[in-house]
């Protein structure tokens, strides 16, 4: 009898365990490594340079002190944009006092979607544009840069819109290292894009 | 023996009565469910709640309500320019599509009567006229 009931016992705390999701403790870094003289290294968003919604050029360098999470769109989009936006301002709301954080939306749209009309973009959605920076810059150079975010983006007749994307939210860190993402279409995926965020936050406090 | 019998042979008749009738009910809206969520879903959002101050809802919206004599057209043609719905201004294009009349009506049924909306049923003849007259 006694036997038994250790057998449940520990039937009973390996499924208690097993089904347990335990959220992970640090974030990996994604995006494929290269190798530079010898040493490997970690993949890393190359340098950009864009225009905000004042007409204020501003770079990746402006957002070292930050860690972003960043997706592509287009206003005029008629297919996931909305739904990605959507979700961008669950985990904008989330953040929305920390200034540790911030939000980049790259527009595939540059010559519709002008710095003024990405502002208009941005009242209409009600966030705060130096929290949520909304990006124009040159057209190829955006289509490159969704690449180094893991995503992608390209110009196709056939599609609504005119363009074909993914709808990704993307994590990027203080060094510009890709540490998560979310699938900017799926609400069930946010809560974990946030817990992400809390845990890559944790990285540096750590090191304060 | 025999009137628990009976009384058994009622409530089975009664229940199943029940279900076809609500069974019934669900399917009415079905294509238009179904187009709605395959064209309109992604803007105006599963709950019909819209987004922000970008895209209108519908559910609970006195736009839809008091403008039922456009809403074919704007289905089938779009729409551009600025529209208040509950007291707030809207200014998005929404694209149209070549859908048929039948599917204009089912579409129009389904977003009259669904998250509680309660703006009526309209019938093919309408949504045909309707979109005759379009401008």
């Amino acid at each position: 009898m006694k036997y038994k009931i250790a057998l449940y016992t520990v039937l009973i705390g390996l499924i208690t365990v097993s089904c347990n999701d335990k959220a992970p403790t640090s974030l990996p870094k994604l995006g494929f490594k290269k190798v530079i003289d010898g040493k490997e290294v970690d993949h890393t968003v190359k340098n950009w340079s864009f225009l905000n919604t004042d007409s204020v050029t501003v770079t990746n360098k402006d957002l070292s002190d930050v860690v972003y999470v960043s997706d592509f769109f287009f206003r005029s989009c008629p297919t996931i944009c909305p739904k990605v936006a959507r979700e961008m301002k669950r985990v904008y709301e989330e953040f929305e006092n920390n200034p540790q954080v911030k939000f980049v939306s790259f527009t595939l749209d540059p010559k519709r979607d002008t710095p003024q009309k990405l502002k208009e973009y941005a009242a209409n959605l009600q966030v705060d544009t130096d929290k949520w920076w909304f990006l124009n810059g040159d057209k190829d150079k955006t289509f490159d840069l969704t690449s180094e975010y893991m995503q992608i983006g390209f110009e196709d007749d056939e599609a609504p819109g005119g363009l074909d994307h993914s709808g990704k939210l993307i994590l990027t860190d203080k060094a510009g290292h890709l540490r998560s993402f979310s699938e900017g279409t799926d609400p069930d995926e946010t809560p974990k894009m946030i817990r992400d965020i809390k845990i890559l936050l944790k990285e540096y406090e750590g090191k304060k | 023996m025999k009137v628990k019998n009976k009384v058994f042979c009622l409530v089975v008749i009664l229940v199943s009565f029940m279900t076809a009738l609500t069974s019934c009910k669900h399917e009415t809206y079905m294509q238009g469910k179904q187009l709605y969520e395959a064209h309109c879903n992604n803007c105006h959002m599963e709950d019909g709640v819209g987004l922000a101050k970008l895209i209108p809802p519908l559910a609970n919206s006195d736009y839809l309500k008091d403008n039922q004599d456009k809403i074919a057209c704007i289905l089938r043609n779009g729409q551009n320019g600025e529209v208040m719905v509950n007291g707030v201004m809207y200014n998005q294009e929404m694209p149209g599509k070549k859908y048929t009349e039948v599917q204009i009506t089912n579409i129009i049924n389904y977003i009259n009567n669904e998250w509680g909306n309660d703006y009526g049923v309209v019938r093919l003849e309408d949504c045909t006229k309707a979109i005759r007259n379009c401008k």
